[in-house]
């Protein structure tokens, strides 16, 4: 009885389901008092690989950083199979997007990739054989084992890409959340990562893609999100990315619900 | 849980309080009479031979305090600078510099006595408090982090600036030296501010090292550092407190303008000459002590110099040596990388338009060099010092003046170079939809590029050419 209750104390009461890989509940979330996320709910399926579409600022970066605690919540809640991301990290990986570090960092290829690793280690503890064996073996999975040892700002942008997808892959997740990885690669760069998502996927893992190019919904993904400040729809990408729903989420910006988050904002500055 | 972060960040302000407690140094302001000088006087003083062997060989005790001081401040701000320099932090510690100055002010103001560890609590309290304005202003909308360190670096020390004047009154004239926090007074260190320097040196190496991974990750990517677990704004802070410490035991020797150039300076010269951030750690630290020895030599040998200004400058020296002598990113071996390829592009242009003339003249004849001249808007000399490259490198003979002939192996390079030339102009045509008058300045460029890969790719594309395909725009060297 008092595991029920533990339970039920460590989701707040929401509805979370302990079998599902992520489910946001009542999501809000805004910059600076103006919300960019309105009343998000979403419970993601197992062991597939699901497209997070919707136009520019439609905050699908947004949901994903919001999911993973990097940005505060105005409300709801987000668990991992039914636990918060405090207690989960070890099972959620990330790759964020390729512009949002500088690659002049005096690192090779296996150094960042060695920081998917870190999580797992203690305080001031460096990274052992071991992990410098996951994150080698990582990246021979993304192609780039001959490259572990340059200077990361001499790859090219496909091949740093392919860098951060090494790392969190070297991290071993059960989840995984990726920003736009297909953004600005190579031909070659996006079959190899078709290829690793398919092997993630056929390994059990749970992939959620934010993706710009609609053309290639389709073919990527089992499952489609259809964002535009909130969830236009989601589910199975051939009952849901219909015409209709498209047109839902790129038809021009809603703007009653921009004019309120406007309004917000500005109330936020006074 | 929460209590144990709490204690673990509380531990770091306590080391560092606890630092600059037990350093007892009543004198610090007392330099010599003779050093107080005025702008007008120009004169250096040079060093008799007499002083010269006796700053060298460190027999005099001041100066081997004061130089061994300065090397360990110079080491520290260098290992702690690194991070400092890599978070893009850096001019944050130009802020807390300047922040000190209330707190040294106010200290005084409340003691009424010259202490240096109780100013230099001072210090550190103002310049703490400085920093938490910066990252407080930063979440303003509107003010970017630029306009916060300089609003903050200005109002702190225009703040300390006017309680320097208030105690200037209060003290009828005298503000007790308290000035020499502002431009630095080296030659007034006593043995035991340099032991709080060492000890100081000691725990920024010590955090450092510790925390190489947790500094490294927080330095490339805070947000992935964050997502993995790693508690950035404890990293942040912690880094932070190190810079602090640097920043605090380092002012009375270089002063709180100059004290940033340290944290920067050696970090900058050392990502010049390495890839490696163990290296440009290791790099920056030797960097920083060997400004700060002889920062504080030479201003020995010369006591007029401020020291803090000299090391400052041997700091800009090595950083201006690295900018220009690094191997790979230097000025030097970029412009030499630049130039070897000019070079070796008017070498192949040499030889393609040989192959082209032995087109029309047949294989192995004679080229009368004004027809090679003709080929290329080249000048006399240009075409004089291409001419003696390929000579020297076996491509070309030159039997008599004016005649050249290819031997086999610049033919066969040649030759290449054409093919390669041309495959790259019908490539266009055929795939890119690009004008055959226009292709030829465009393979112009490619040619020197085209790696085995991709000529082998070109290849590939087009599959109907075998050998030297004829230009597909017409000989440019027929009259």
């Amino acid at each position: 009885m008092s595991n029920i209750f533990a339970s039920r104390h460590q989701n707040g009461g929401d509805d979370h389901d302990p079998a599902c890989p992520v489910s946001i509940h009542d999501m809000t979330v805004a910059y600076h008092r103006r919300p960019v996320l309105w009343d998000i709910d979403y419970a993601a399926p197992q062991g597939k690989l699901i497209g997070i579409v919707g136009p520019n600022g439609a905050g699908k970066s947004t949901l994903i950083k919001a999911c993973m605690g990097l940005l505060p919540l105005a409300s709801g809640s987000v668990r991992f199979y039914g636990k918060p991301y405090r207690a989960q990290r070890q099972i959620v990986g990330y790759v964020p997007q390729r512009e949002s570090v500088d690659w002049d960092f005096p690192a090779s290829a296996l150094d960042v990739v060695t920081m998917g690793r870190y999580g797992r280690l203690p305080w001031c503890i460096p990274p052992r054989r071991r992990d410098k064996n996951a994150a080698l073996a990582a990246l021979e999975q993304v192609g780039m084992a001959e490259f572990s040892h340059r200077q990361i700002s001499r790859l090219s942008g496909g091949q740093q890409q392919r860098v951060f997808l090494a790392r969190a892959l070297a991290q071993d997740a059960l989840i995984y959340f990726m920003d736009e990885p297909f953004a600005g690669v190579d031909a070659s760069t996006e079959a190899a990562i078709v290829t690793l998502l398919r092997a993630l996927k056929a390994r059990g893992r749970t992939v959620l893609i934010v993706h710009h190019d609609i053309q290639t919904v389709r073919e990527y993904f089992d499952e489609v999100m259809l964002l535009n400040m909130r969830i236009i729809a989601a589910g199975p990408v051939e009952e849901v990315f219909t015409q209709e729903n498209l047109q839902k989420t790129y038809g021009g910006r809603l703007t009653l619900l921009d004019k309120a988050a406007q309004a917000m904002a500005r109330i936020g500055r006074h | 849980m929460y209590s144990l972060r709490t204690a673990r960040s509380l531990l770091a302000l306590a080391v560092m309080l606890l630092v600059s407690v037990p350093a007892a140094s009543p004198a610090w302001a007392s330099g010599e009479p003779s050093r107080s000088r005025s702008i007008t006087d120009t004169s250096l003083q040079w060093p008799s031979g007499e002083t010269l062997a006796r700053v060298l060989l460190f027999r005099d005790y001041n100066t081997r305090v004061v130089v061994i001081g300065t090397t360990l401040l110079g080491a520290a701000a260098g290992v702690i600078g690194t991070f400092a320099y890599l978070r893009k932090r850096a001019l944050m510690g130009d802020a807390l510099s300047h922040a000190t100055l209330p707190g040294i002010a106010i200290a005084f103001i409340l003691l009424g006595a010259k202490s240096l560890p109780l100013l230099l609590v001072g210090a550190t309290i103002t310049g703490v408090l400085g920093v938490f304005a910066v990252i407080g202003l930063r979440t303003i909308p509107r003010i970017r982090e630029d306009a916060a360190i300089g609003i903050v670096l200005s109002v702190f020390f225009g703040v300390g600036m006017v309680l320097l004047g208030v105690i200037q009154q209060m003290r009828t004239g005298q503000e007790a030296g308290l000035s020499g926090f502002i431009y630095g007074k080296a030659a007034a260190m006593l043995a035991a501010d340099a032991w709080l320097i060492g000890v100081a040196a000691i725990v920024v190496v010590a955090g450092c090292g510790l925390l190489f991974k947790e500094f490294r990750a927080v330095c490339f990517d805070p947000q992935f550092a964050s997502s993995i677990g790693v508690r950035v704004h404890l990293v942040d802070f912690i880094m932070m407190a190190l810079v602090v410490l640097t920043t605090v035991v380092g002012l009375q020797a270089v002063g709180l303008i100059l004290i940033v150039a340290l944290l920067i300076i050696p970090a900058a010269a050392a990502r010049f000459w390495t890839d490696d951030l163990r290296m440009m750690t290791i790099l920056s630290a030797v960097f920083g002590a060997l400004s700060g020895y002889f920062g504080s030599t030479f201003s020995a040998l010369l006591p007029r110099l401020p020291t803090g200004a000299v090391i400052v400058l041997c700091a800009g020296g090595v950083f201006g040596m690295s900018m220009l002598l690094a191997p790979k990113r230097g000025l030097l071996a970029a412009s030499y990388r630049h130039w070897a390829l000019r070079r070796n592009t008017a070498y192949q242009h040499l030889l393609r338009a040989l192959a082209e003339l032995e087109e029309q003249f047949g294989e192995g004849a004679e080229i009368p060099s004004a027809r090679l001249a003709g080929a290329r808007r080249w000048s006399p000399l240009h075409m004089r010092s291409c001419l003696a490259a390929a000579r020297r490198r076996g491509a070309i003979e030159r039997r008599e003046q004016d005649v050249i002939t290819l031997t086999p192996s610049g033919r066969a390079q040649a030759r290449r170079m054409l093919r390669n030339h041309r495959l790259w102009e019908l490539y266009l045509i055929r795939h890119a939809d690009i004008a055959p008058s226009h292709v030829d300045r465009d393979a112009d460029d490619v040619e020197h590029v085209l790696s085995e890969g991709i000529v082998r790719e070109l290849e590939d594309e087009l599959t109907d050419i075998t050998g030297v395909p004829p230009s597909p725009h017409g000989s440019r060297s027929a009259s």
